[in-house]
Parts: C-alpha cells; sequence; structure tokens
C-alpha cells in the first residue's frame, strides 16, 4: 500500500537542486568584526569577568552602603569609641570577629596578674565583670610565664548588647560601616573623575599634536618632554600644599600630571594611523578634519584609550589614599580610604579592626582594576583573538 | 652619544630651574607668615625677625637669592626644627633612607627576577601562576597597607620584631620588605613577558638543536638577553620606591628624608618642605638620566641621536 502511494508522488513536487560549489569541508571560522572579537576574548576572560562583578558590587556598595545603617558619616559619640565590629546573625559564629568582643593575650607571673592587666586594659570600672578569661599557661611564678587570654563583652559592658556597629567604631564613635562606603565613594568619585579629565586632556594634546603633525608637534612635543621630567609626586604635592586640601583639589593635582601618559600614547597611534590608506581615501572623497577624527581615527585608537583609563583609575587610587595618608588629603570629618588607613595605623594594635577593612577594600579595589584593565588590554590586543 | 648627554643634562637644568622657580613662588602665594603663629611679638620684634630673615626685601630680590643659595646648597632655615638650616636636617636624614631604599631595590630586584625566571621556564605551569598571583598582588596592594600587615602580623601577633623602632639592622627587616614587594612584582612581570618571548625565539631552537642543555640555555642565551630591557624599569622602580618611602617611613619611625616631610606637612615648615621636595625632584630625575644613559651604553640600538652611528 504505501509503496504504492510513494510511487504515485507528482511529479511537480520535486524541484531540482541548484548545484553549489562544495563548501562542506573548507576551513573557515564565522566573521566578526573586531569589537565581536574583542568581547568574545574578554568575556573568555574568568578572572576580568569575576573582577568586573566585583567593582560593581563595591561601586553599589557604595552607593547604598551608608544608607544601610542609621548612623551618618559624622555622628560622634565618645561613650561609644572604639567598639569592635558587632553584626546580627554572624556574631554566633566567634571566629569571624563580628562577636562585638575584644580579645588579647596577657602575661604576668600569676594568673591574677595577668588577669589584673586585662582588666586594667579593657574595663576598670566593673572589675573584670564583663571579661571572661582562658588560662592558656598557669604559670610558675616567673616573669610573665602565665597566660590568659581575656575576652571582653564590650557592648554588654556598655549595656549595647542591642545595639549593631556591623564593622565597630571609630576613634570617635563614629560607624565604621558608613564612613568605609563613604570614603570609598569619594576614592572612587575622586579617581574616576582625574581619570575622566586624564582622559579628555591626554586624547585632545595628543590628538592635536599627532594629527597635525610638523611644526604644532613638534613644539608640543617639547612640553610635554619638560612635564615628563618633573616628578609627578613633586607637583602633586606642590599643589596640594597651595590649594585648599579637599576633593576638588585632589583631582587638579591629579589630572594636571596624569594625562602627560594618555597624550604620548594618544599621539603615537595617531601619527600611525592617519598616514594609512583609507585616511588618504576619506580625505581625497573630501571628507573634513572632524569628520576623519572623529569616524577614522578615533575608532581606531578607542581600545588603547580605554586600556590606558582603566590602568589610570587605580593609580589614582593609590594617590588619593596616599595623599590622604600622609595628611595631604581629605578634611575630616569626611573620609577616604587613605584616610580611615591612616586612622587604622593609629590603632593597630589594640583595635586591628579598623585597619584591616579599609586595607582589604582598597587592596580589592587596586587588584580588580588592574586585572580588569589587563583583560581589557588583552580583548583589544588582535594577536590574542582566537 | 656626547650630544645625547649634554642635551639630557641641558634637559635635566630646565626641569630643576622650574621646579624650584614653582615652588617659590607657591611658598610666596600661600597664605599666612612664619610668624603667625607668634601672636606675642611686637611689631618691631616682627620686624627685626623678618629683616633678619630677609623676608622684606622685594619678592624678585628673595628670588634671586634663593636660586643662589639653591645653587651653593643652601635650602634655607626651617622655621619650626629649631631653626636649623634645611640643608642640615636633610643630611642628617639621607643615610636611613638610602640604607632601606637600598636595600628594598636590591633585594626586590633579585627576588623579582628569579620569581619571572621560575614563572618563564615553568610556562604555564603551577609556579607561573602563582608567581603571576604574587605579581599581581605586589603591584596592586599599597605599599602602606602591606606594611600594616607586616606589623600586624610580624611585630604586634608574633613580636619577631619591634612594631616602630630605628638604630639596630634587623630594624630595617620589616621597612625594606614592605617597600621591596612592588619592585620585586615590577621586575617579575617583565622579566617573565621578556623571557617567554626569548625562549620562543629561534636561536633557542639552535641552541637546543645543539645540544645546550636547558639550564645552559636558559641562563646564558635567554637570561642575558631578558635583563636588558629590565633596565628600563628600574628608573620607575626607583622613583616607586622613594614615593613609598615617604609613608613607609612614617609608620615604621625611620628617622629618613619622607618621615620629614611628612612631619613638616603637619606643622606647616615651608622652607622644609620645599627642601624635601627639591631633594626628591633632583634625586628623581637624576636617577632617571642615569638608567637612561645607561641603557643607551648597554644597547647601542638605543641612542636616539644618530650623532655616532
Amino acid at each position: 500500500m504505501e509503496n504504492n502511494n510513494l510511487n504515485n508522488l507528482p511529479k511537480d513536487l520535486f524541484k531540482p537542486l541548484v548545484r553549489k560549489e562544495d563548501t562542506s569541508e573548507t576551513i573557515s571560522k564565522p566573521s566578526r568584526t573586531f569589537g565581536q572579537e574583542a568581547k568574545r576574548t574578554f568575556f573568555k576572560n574568568k578572572p576580568a569577568l569575576i573582577s568586573l562583578m566585583l567593582l560593581v558590587i563595591i561601586i553599589i556598595m557604595s552607593i547604598v552602603g551608608p544608607h544601610m545603617t542609621e548612623y551618618g558619616n559624622d555622628d560622634q559619640n565618645l561613650s561609644r569609641a572604639k567598639l569592635p565590629p558587632h553584626a546580627p546573625v554572624l556574631e554566633k559564629i566567634s571566629w569571624l570577629g563580628f562577636d562585638g568582643t575584644l580579645t588579647d593575650d596577657f602575661k604576668g607571673s600569676t594568673v591574677e596578674e595577668a588577669k589584673r592587666k586585662a582588666i586594667l586594659r579593657f574595663d576598670k570600672e566593673n572589675k573584670g565583670k564583663f571579661i571572661d578569661f582562658k588560662v592558656k599557661s598557669k604559670g610558675n611564678g616567673e616573669r610573665n610565664s602565665a597566660k590568659v587570654e581575656a575576652t571582653y563583652h564590650v557592648y554588654e559592658a556598655k549595656g549595647m548588647g542591642d545595639q549593631y556597629f556591623w564593622l565597630g567604631t571609630d576613634h570617635l564613635g563614629r560607624d565604621q560601616w558608613t564612613r568605609l562606603w563613604l570614603g570609598t565613594r569619594v576614592s572612587l568619585i575622586i579617581a574616576f573623575v582625574a581619570a575622566l579629565l586624564d582622559l579628555l586632556i591626554g586624547v585632545a594634546y595628543g590628538g592635536i599634536s599627532g594629527f597635525f603633525g610638523g611644526k604644532v608637534d613638534n613644539y608640543m612635543q617639547r612640553v610635554i618632554e619638560i612635564l615628563v621630567g618633573i616628578p609627578n609626586l613633586v607637583i602633586i604635592l606642590l599643589m596640594m600644599l597651595f590649594m585648599q586640601p579637599g576633593i576638588m583639589s585632589i583631582v587638579i593635582a591629579l589630572a594636571i600630571t596624569g594625562w602627560t601618559g594618555m597624550a604620548r600614547i594618544v599621539r603615537g597611534e595617531v601619527m600611525k594611523v592617519k598616514n594609512q590608506e583609507f585616511v588618504l581615501a576619506a580625505r581625497t572623497l573630501g571628507t573634513s578634519n572632524g569628520s576623519i577624527i572623529r569616524k577614522h581615527l578615533l575608532p581606531n585608537i578607542m581600545g588603547i584609550i580605554i586600556v590606558n583609563t582603566m590602568f589610570s583609575i587605580p593609580s589614582a587610587v593609590f594617590f588619593e589614599a596616599f595623599l590622604s595618608f600622609i595628611g595631604l588629603g581629605i578634611v575630616p570629618p569626611k573620609a577616604s580610604l587613605g584616610s580611615l588607613i591612616n586612622i587604622g595605623f593609629q590603632n593597630l594594635r589594640i583595635y586591628p579592626h579598623l585597619l584591616v577593612y579599609p586595607a582589604i577594600l582598597i587592596s580589592l579595589i587596586m587588584i580588580t582594576f588592574n586585572i580588569l584593565g589587563d583583560g581589557l588590554r588583552d580583548a583589544f590586543d588582535p594577536k590574542m583573538h582566537k | 652619544m656626547a650630544r645625547y648627554i649634554l642635551r639630557r643634562l641641558g634637559y635635566m637644568i630646565v626641569t630643576l630651574f622650574i621646579i624650584a622657580t614653582l615652588s617659590f613662588f607657591l611658598m610666596k602665594m600661600l597664605p599666612g607668615s612664619p610668624l603667625n603663629a607668634e601672636d606675642k611679638l611686637s611689631e618691631e620684634q616682627k620686624a627685626i625677625v623678618l629683616e633678619k630673615y630677609g623676608l622684606n626685601d622685594p619678592v624678585p630680590v628673595q628670588y634671586v637669592r634663593y636660586l643662589t643659595g639653591l645653587v651653593q646648597g643652601d635650602l634655607g632655615i626651617s622655621f619650626k626644627f629649631d631653626n636649623t638650616p634645611v640643608t642640615q636636617i636633610l643630611m642628617d636624614r639621607i643615610g636611613p633612607s638610602a640604607l632601606v631604599g637600598f636595600q628594598a631595590m636590591v633585594i626586590g630586584t633579585i627576588l623579582g627576577i628569579a620569581l619571572g625566571l621560575i614563572a618563564a621556564v615553568f610556562h604555564n605551569g603551577f609556579l607561573d601562576y602563582t608567581s603571576t598571583i604574587i605579581a599581581v598582588l605586589g603591584t596592586s596592594i599599597p605599599s602602606f597597607v602591606f606594611a600594616g600587615l607586616l606589623q600586624y602580623v610580624f611585630a604586634v601577633e608574633l613580636g619577631w620584631f619591634p612594631v616602630a623602632l630605628w638604630g639596630e639592622p634587623e630594624h630595617t627587616i620589616l621597612p625594606t620588605i614592605a617597600l621591596a614587594i612592588t619592585p620585586l612584582a615590577t621586575a617579575a612581570r617583565f622579566i617573565r613577558t621578556e623571557m617567554v618571548d626569548v625562549l620562543g625565539s629561534n636561536y633557542m631552537l639552535t641552541a637546543k638543536a645543539k645540544g645546550i642543555s636547558q639550564a645552559g640555555r636558559v641562563w646564558k642565551h635567554g637570561f642575558r638577553n631578558a635583563l636588558i630591557p629590565l633596565v628600563t624599569v628600574i628608573g620607575p622602580m626607583a622613583v616607586n620606591i622613594m614615593t613609598g618611602s615617604m609613608v613607609i617611613e612614617q609608620i615604621f619611625a625611620i628617622p629618613g628624608i619622607g618621615e620629614q616631610f611628612v612631619s613638616s606637612v603637619l606643622v606647616n615648615d615651608y622652607p622644609t618642605i620645599m627642601g624635601t621636595t627639591l631633594l626628591y625632584a633632583f634625586a628623581f630625575i637624576v636617577i632617571i638620566l642615569i638608567v637612561d644613559l645607561l641603557y643607551g651604553l648597554i644597547d647601542p640600538r638605543i641612542r636616539v641621536t644618530g650623532g655616532n652611528k
């Protein structure tokens, strides 16, 4: 039955197959534009992707973080100064260090003496009521032979057991969590604005110098040569001394010194591209200088500009922290990562938590930006495209 | 070569002159005078003090006097630190800074080269990734954060070293490590890239075909060629160490130039600040000049000016 049916198919259902050249064995890959290749290379780069995600989280936290607590940037209260970190839920896990206690080892010739030292350091008024002792070695009467570990429950001692300062408080009783994220915000703003200014000045200067060439280029390069000769640090320090300290002056000082690197790179690239045939073709067709720069030169040097900007951000973060650390940067009560680290150093021995979190955060920012920059450089490098 | 050196020296003098001029006029434009804090002085006393330091003269006269003094190595007199000449203060403090800086430079470079070599030889292996991670951390983490970590672990927790003390050779250990981490990472990264390039080149294949052992190839043919470009990053590395030394000296209480600078900033002692800035500028410029000249000597292709080909 079925056979019969198949044999009786009308002829007009059949169409002849157009003969094509056999392409099944040609080796080729889908053609992608440079941008698509760059995107592919970048998204294959795991460390760079993780860095990007971390950075986005840090940036979001720097925006919402300060509003997650009820405390403001400058809510001073000396009665709650230098509290250790105390966070809900996390306080149950003692080794994380969020249980609101201070722990240290004390030595003495007897256990009693060691305990006395602990009480003297932590809490004289309550006579050790809120201190848990764990005797580590009983001692034999010799000097410093006995050792006790004292855990001081600060929040209970101050009757603030129901209050939570997630990262503790600083020497003036200000909430460290709020200040940490506000500081991050300030540091990031400075870095981004400085990098943006670098970008604008550097691209304009380098572009003009490279595009027009000749005498213009010659003079502009002499100026740069002298500027590059002056160490960045020296100019930044002089500017900071001269201007009122603050966010604006840091940005200006960083921008004044930062653009030369960008200008040199852009000039080199422009000079490389501007003599190529497609620019000549555009010129022959009567394209104006402005269009050539916008349509032909800029897209070709975009990659290198982006990469260079990515690297100038962490260096701006570093310089801001450096300046705030040596006391030339942010003015209190404003915080930045550098000034927080400075405060942390002053309290390093007994309250290391004041140093730890800003230090981790600034390291994280620097590392992620550097890895991200590396990833972008690879992405824009045709040699890395597979 | 001689023309090149002369040109570079010319640039150096111009740069120093600009910095000196800039710092002088910035200092003049700064609000306040050194006497503001001493309100107890009578008008006559103030006049006497101003006369004594030549602050009553017209600005151009002061400027010329300042430049003449500068050429003779006179950086003025400190307002705050017992009226000592700034040159004297800086001379007393140059020793510790130079010691720690030099140690950090040498240790950082040598360890960095070793790390980079290992990474290149075991390219894409476990050791390569480890050293790459160390290099990324080293270039990213600011030296003062690293110093804090060292101080907390080795001085506060373990108690192996004093937290901040100066005098004995072992007191230089922690600051040296803190300063050395950046040059270490830079050198490691640089040597790795260069070595991977060199090891993949054709003459290395020839050497292998001739039957030279791997150690011999890496050492004699690879390493020497990879080492030359390292000279280019030594300049920036030295600059980095000097920048870092400001905070490191502050953290470890080293009586050096950087520590002096930070304490001068805190008390607004302008002559000392300016003197230190100039010293830094001078050191930066001289180091970069030396490195550039050295590079020209090592690699004849670099000599930019075609004076003597």
